[in-house]
């Protein structure tokens, strides 16, 4: 009988208590600060390099360097933090939730601003004319005279 | 001589969690044979070697299994590693210690769950899986994953555990290891548990040796092998003792795996205790050339990974022989002669992961 009782005494306990699991949805859950939840890009600040695409082992990630555009799988990352640790800019992040559920396999594409524009420089020839006639000159006087000293 | 029938068995059954088929040949209630037909859950996550960074392949084989990943993570790394025979941080190989115990006893702890809903038990399964909750909540905490933990890299860790983290894990187990006690002490003493167990499935220890039996299962029927002693990690300088059972029974395996739940949190507080600050990782430069063994002592026995590289970023071949292929052999052995009844908690107690065994 006492072998039957062992169990009792914990399952008393245990009708007892308030329970284990959490009112979801009702109380939101608290994720540790370092739960991978999905990855974010900060877009400015992408350089549109690709080193996020190729170092994916999922390949969730695609980056457009001409439409400059960077776009994610969220059904095919399995957040391992590659992309982010490889970053040259620093621009990706996890963000401690997931991504939300969806019926399809959905693609976030982020456009990146605009390039600056650059400073449209006017185009300067390097050197005058005269610059060059005289530097001819210069050349052919230097081969002149070591054709002679030979 | 009475008829022979022929039950399937899986891949789809309560018990099993994972796929795999057994044809069982039963003499009226007895088994008599029994087929075993796996191939259900084949990724090829070994051939995507070939396609992916040796980098970045971590993440991959780490994939392999949702129990062991973070062994698996390990093995891979610890093998490669070995080709460029680095020395990796000594805080690094402390983590991987803390991490790969922890995995055990979130393992353990989920096999005597399953254990508890194999034989009917429902109210000791959900409080073995409640006391595993706790242990993958700190994973969370201190990796950012509760089933994939990805902080292995070649060359350390990603992440570090700070003191102060370190402590309130310590202490986490101390608490829940009075709870477990309590919890335990019914698989092992209560008279309608024991009655499932005992006597059950009978491996003898000549029979472990011949079936190349691994893990708690060969530990179970008295042989002292246990892959941690050969000091990868830092298990060098842990003090632990092989945990083995002399009865090779269902009952033994159960005990011999709920000693190592005790052992796992007693390697945790001697790795906490001795853990040095040093960095957490080194980088390593260049790509593998040549080839490396590793071997782990994983929740379900020992596993081998095999790596070759050729000099490019891309290894040649990584292999992975896992616990529960081996297991298998035994498996079918203690399944003849036993009642259909018992066939599935026979299977369990070989903590079978199919997906490990197919990748
Ligand atoms: S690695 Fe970073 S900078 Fe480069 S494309 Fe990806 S997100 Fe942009
Ligand atoms: S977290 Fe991993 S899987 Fe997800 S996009 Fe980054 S590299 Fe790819």
């Amino acid at each position: 009988m006492a072998t039957l009782m062992k169990f009792t005494r914990l399952a008393l306990r245990n009708l007892f208590s308030k329970p284990v699991t959490k009112d979801y949805p009702a109380v939101p859950r608290e994720y540790p600060e370092r739960t991978r939840g999905s990855i974010q890009i900060n877009i400015e600040d992408c350089i549109f390099c690709g080193s996020c695409q190729r170092k994916c082992p999922s390949g969730a990630i695609t980056v457009d360097r001409n439409a400059r555009t960077w776009s994610i799988d969220r059904m095919g990352c399995v957040q391992c933090e590659n992309c982010k640790n490889g970053c040259p800019k620093h621009c990706l992040t996890t963000d401690v939730h997931y991504s939300e559920p969806d019926f399809t396999k959905r693609v976030d594409t982020y456009t990146g601003p605009a390039p600056a524009a650059k400073p449209e420089a006017p185009a300067k020839p390097k050197f005058t004319p005269e610059q060059i006639e005289e530097m001819k000159k210069a050349a052919a006087a230097a081969k002149k005279a070591a054709e002679e000293n030979s | 001589m009475s008829t022979r029938t022929i039950v399937p068995f899986g891949p789809q059954h309560p018990v099993l969690p994972e796929p795999i088929h057994l044809d069982l040949v039963l003499e009226d209630e007895k088994v008599v044979d029994a087929v075993p037909k796996i191939g259900y859950i084949h990724r090829g996550l070994e051939k995507l070697v070939e396609k992916r960074d040796f980098n970045d392949y971590v993440y991959v084989i780490e994939r392999t299994c949702g129990i062991c990943s973070f062994m698996h993570g390990m093995g891979y790394v610890e093998a490669v590693e070995r080709i460029f025979d680095a020395e990796i941080p000594d805080r690094a190989k402390y983590l991987r210690t803390i991490w790969a115990e922890m995995s055990r006893i979130h393992s353990h702890l989920l096999w005597l769950g399953l254990l508890a809903d194999g034989f009917g038990f429902e109210a000791l399964f959900y409080q073995c899986w409640r006391m595993r909750e706790r242990v993958l909540d700190m994973f969370e905490e201190s990796t950012g994953g509760r089933v994939i933990f990805s902080v292995n890299k070649i060359g350390g860790v990603l992440k570090d555990m700070p003191a102060d983290m370190l402590a309130r894990f310590v202490n986490n187990f101390n608490e829940m290891e009075k709870e477990l006690r309590e919890l335990t002490n019914v698989f092992l003493t209560d008279f309608s548990v024991e009655t499932r167990l005992r006597g059950v499935g009978i491996l003898t220890r000549d029979e472990a040796i011949d079936l190349g039996a691994a893990g708690p299962m060969m530990r179970a029927s008295d042989i002292a092998i246990d892959t941690r002693k050969l000091g990868y990690a830092a298990y060098e300088d842990i003090d632990f003792d092989i945990i083995t059972s002399k009865d090779c029974d269902s009952y033994a395996r159960c005990e011999v795996r709920i000693g190592e739940i005790f052992q796992s949190i007693d390697i945790i507080r001697q790795a906490v205790s001795k853990i040095p600050d040093t960095e957490i990782s080194i980088q390593i430069k260049g790509n593998p050339n040549g080839e490396a063994f590793a071997r782990m002592e994983q929740p379900r026995g020992e596993a081998i990974y095999y790596v070759r590289g050729n000099g490019t970023k891309f290894l040649e071949r990584a292999r992975v022989r896992t616990p529960t292929f081996t297991n298998l052999t035994p498996m079918l052995k203690t399944l003849k002669g036993a009642d259909l009844a018992d066939v599935p908690l026979l299977v369990l107690t070989i903590d079978p992961c199919i997906s490990c065994t197919e990748r």
